[in-house]
């Protein structure tokens, strides 16, 4: 009769001791049993819901650590950083609950004898718990998603545009207030300058395939892509030189696709902008001379 | 149920006799020719899958071998041991052979073929000749994949996604990329008529008794996957069929010069790519949901609400393609962003599904066990990645960097450690024989710990914004030491598929027979004998729940239902009563 009652249940029982054997008249012992253990189980779980809610805030009190990320040298490029500090620390906190339950489950009850447990099947508690509290944590992340989403892409009125425009296997970028260009090819990897602290309009084109501009201290990628504008804006908070690479696949020389982003003063970038950049090869040259004489030549 | 083809089973009433003759009826001497003439000719849903196994394994094999030559290649800044040409071919190569030639056929053409007509109590698929067509095709299509690198230009090199307009004939000419297209365009419809034979089989083959509720969750996955794969191959191929009009009858679909769009490529990829995902993942979660229960010994924790998680997994995975565009700037963000956070409830139902499955069980410590073990806890790390990426914000520093490349290989590596947990757990019932358990566990522990020290260090190093698909990174030195810990868990990884052939070699030289049920397992195929014989079954046990084989062997012991009760239809009654 109790073959597949598992011993250990009666020691885990909050009070009361091992299961009376004399109530076999009574409908069904293993309900009552299963009640309490289900209403023990979910206000453990319910304790944790406050845990789960605070940790973020009271961690926030703290030095918040960067998990690897950088912390954004642009303001855009900083929420998005926020953002990411929270989806970690949530990361940590469910991770590390459902990490702490499988760990737990596979030691703790690791086969001691021959029989065969309980054969609980259905919680119907525990799984609307399991349901619901992910919907719960998932809105919360959304929330916070579509707020620093509407931060990194709003464009507002800007001093400085400047026209991004990839090839293979290069970047030029073109500053239409005054006509000043930059191109350069892989190994000579173009410099883009811009001034700090004020909102740059960045349009983004290709003039073959999809390529990848990105700056990693910016947090920030988009694709440059054949017959499709991207526009965006940069607010870059320090000066100083960031790195920029192509991350989308563009073929035999992506790997060599990088361009850097220089950020100054504002008055020596207007010095900057109204020198004369001298006669640049076009992209198509560019180009040509890579296809014939290989990166860099 | 059709009348033809339903056997003639008495004793499906609770009072009839436990087991049921269905011998006579189909006979299981198999008629036919014998050694390499048998593998090239039969339509036994046994041997097929058998041999979509071997060649898929194989596939993997290889595919791994690029993937170790990549590594080597990303372990100095600078190394020359390939070209830049020669790593495009590899990484497209690499991806190409493990999602559409191992993944993905490993499970629906090789462990669905074998498992789920023995699940479902049935001689064979529905459709045994458009199942061996289904073979040749895919084993055809493979071969064109890997002519690739035997032809002028060498392989496919434009990724495993071919995004248009590198994938163009202007900027990728040559066979390589035809061959890679055609090959798909093969193994896809191998896919298809593989998905009609699955959905075929589970709704019209299940033996009397076994209701849509009683089936495994296996078989549960694989309808599932199979209604996926009807939903999402078509649109690749036809995606495939434009792009090679593209290449050579001058359309200009994806082309911007002709008025044509390339981002409408990239939707349609990813229309197919990411049920596609979800094709790969989920006959996966459905071993892993095999061998919890059993080696843990109950049956599974929710069994409805699992079903139903699938359900909404299956019908949330067509509709967040575009996460995989969130940088293109043409993509409604928050529609995609939601779905794809969204997507996190069914899967995290999942695992407390199989949480609450070892809790209060009795956990046998197998390999098999410790396979599911280690898919649990990887894909864990490849789940919560996946959440973040939801997000555009930081979808946007991440986005081709190794933050995603070691995210979605967290997320096949525990495919592949749960590939493992089904060849640990069936090579038994396949075979007739077991697989020694200890060189099984030295595989499990260089497995996990392989893959973890390969892929942590590429979550770090795409942080600091190492570019995927980038075969040098001259200008950032400091990106070494990462990389170098990478390729040392790339080799240990390496390390335990070698462990793996041993085993099997072991088993074929020094056979130990594993006879008909040796985990004490739950459902039909273990009822058989190992291997089965040519149609199955020459009787069937009564099919009272989801776990017939448990029952039959544990008539005590049903599962128990939300208040604790027995399952009335369980015939457990009396069980209750005395308890």
């Amino acid at each position: 009769m109790d073959v597949w009652r598992d011993a250990r249940h009666t020691r885990s029982l909050p009070a009361g001791g091992p299961q009376p054997p004399a109530d076999a008249g009574r409908p069904s012992p293993p309900n009552r049993f299963g009640l309490v253990r289900s209403k023990l189980s979910s206000v453990r779980a319910r304790r944790l819901v406050p845990l789960a809610i605070l940790a973020p805030i009271v961690l926030a009190g703290c030095q918040v650590p960067d998990f690897g990320a950088y912390k954004g040298s642009t303001s855009q490029g900083h929420d998005a950083y926020k953002l990411w500090q929270g989806f970690f620390i949530a990361g940590i906190v469910v991770g590390g609950v459902v990490l702490a339950l499988i760990l737990w489950a596979v030691f703790r009850y690791g086969r001691r004898r021959d029989g065969v447990p309980r054969q609980t099947q259905y919680r119907h508690g525990i799984e609307i718990f399991y349901t619901v509290v992910p919907l719960v944590i998932v809105a919360g992340l959304f929330v916070f998603t579509v707020i620093t989403e509407n931060e990194v892409d709003a464009i507002p009125k800007s001093q400085v545009t400047i026209d991004v425009t990839a090839f293979q296997w290069g970047w030029q970028f073109y500053y239409p207030s005054t006509g000043k260009v930059v191109v350069g090819e892989t190994l000579q990897a173009p410099q883009m300058v811009l001034p700090v602290n004020e909102a740059v309009t960045i349009n983004l084109e290709s003039a073959d395939v999809i390529h990848g501009f990105y700056v990693p201290e910016f947090n920030f990628s988009r694709y440059a892509q054949p017959g499709v504008l991207n526009r965006f804006n940069f607010n870059v908070l320090h000066t100083g030189v960031y790195r920029g690479q192509c991350t989308q696949l563009c073929g035999l020389y992506h790997s060599l696709m990088i361009f850097s982003v220089k950020a100054v003063s504002p008055g020596n970038f207007d010095t900057w902008v109204h020198q004369t950049s001298g006669r640049l090869p076009t992209i198509g040259q560019l180009k040509a001379q890579i296809h014939a004489n290989g990166p860099g030549a | 149920m059709t009348d033809v083809i339903t056997p003639p089973l008495g004793g499906t009433g609770i009072l009839g006799p436990p087991v049921v003759e269905v011998a006579e009826y189909y006979g299981h001497e198999e008629h036919g020719p014998t050694g390499l003439l048998r593998w090239l000719t039969s339509t036994d849903h046994k041997v097929i899958g058998k041999s979509y196994l071997i060649t898929s394994v194989i596939l993997m094999l290889i595919g791994g071998l690029f993937a170790l030559v990549i590594r080597l290649q990303l372990a100095s800044p600078n190394s020359s041991l390939v070209s830049f040409a020669q790593y495009n071919e590899l990484f497209t190569m690499h991806g190409t052979l493990m999602i559409f030639l191992f993944v993905g056929p490993f499970a629906f053409g090789g462990l669905a073929n074998y498992i789920v007509p023995l699940q479902v109590g049935a001689p064979d698929m529905a459709f045994p000749r458009l199942n061996a067509l289904s073979y040749w095709l895919y084993l055809t299509g493979s071969m064109t994949m890997m002519m690739g690198f035997l032809v002028a230009g060498g392989a496919a090199s434009f990724g495993w996604v071919g995004y248009a307009p590198l994938s163009n004939a202007t900027n990728s000419p040559g066979l390589g990329g035809d061959l890679w297209i055609m090959a798909l365009i093969l193994t896809g419809f191998s896919a298809i008529f593989t998905g009609v034979n699955l959905v075929g089989t589970i709704f019209y083959l299940r033996a009397p008794g076994l209701t849509m509720f009683r089936m495994p969750i296996f078989t549960w996955n694989m309808l599932v996957t199979a209604i996926l794969i009807l939903i999402a191959f078509p649109v690749l191929t036809a995606a495939l069929v434009m792009l090679f009009c593209d290449r050579h009858f001058g359309t200009h679909i994806y082309s911007v010069q002709g008025g044509g769009s390339p981002v409408l490529w990239q939707n349609l990829f990813w229309f197919f790519g990411h049920p596609e995902v979800y094709i790969l993942a989920l006959p996966f979660f459905g071993i892993v949901t095999e061998i919890i229960p059993v080696f843990s010994r109950k049956p599974v924790f929710g069994y409805k609400g699992m079903v139903f998680a699938t359900l909404s997994i299956a019908a949330l995975s067509t509709g967040v393609w575009a996460h995989h565009m969130f940088t293109t700037g043409v993509v409604l963000l928050p529609f995609f962003s939601l779905l794809s956070l969204l997507i996190s409830v069914p899967t995290g139902i999942k695992f407390f599904n199989w949480i609450g499955t070892m809790w209060r069980g009795q956990i046998h410590y197998s390999t098999a066990m410790l396979m599911a073990i280690g898919f649990l806890i990887t894909f864990l790390f490849g789940g919560i990645t996946g959440v973040m990426l939801a997000s555009p914000p930081i979808d946007f520093f991440t986005h081709d960097t190794y933050f995603v490349v070691a995210h979605f290989h967290s997320v096949v590596m525990a495919l592949v450690m749960a590939a493992m947990a089904g060849i640990y757990y069936w090579y038994p019932k396949m075979t007739g024989r077991m697989l020694r358990e200890d060189l099984g566990k030295v595989q499990f522990w260089l497995l996990f710990v392989g893959t973890q020290v390969c892929f942590m260090p590429q979550y770090l190093v795409g942080l600091h914004g190492m570019p995927r698909r980038i075969a040098q990174y001259t200008t950032v030195p400091s990106w070494q030491t990462l990389n170098d810990v990478s390729t040392v868990g790339a080799f240990i990884i390496g390390a335990s598929f070698l462990v793996l052939v041993i085993n099997a070699f072991q088993s074929w030289r020094k056979p130990v027979l594993a006879g008909d049920n040796p985990w004490d397992a739950h459902t039909l195929e273990w009822f058989t004998t190992s291997p089965p014989p040519h149609h199955n079954y020459s009787h069937l046990p009564p099919i009272r729940s989801e776990r017939p084989t448990w029952d039959y062997h544990h008539p005590d012991a049903p599962a128990l239902h939300p208040h604790g009760e027995a399952h009335p239809s369980d015939g457990a009654e009396k069980v209750l009563g005395s308890s």
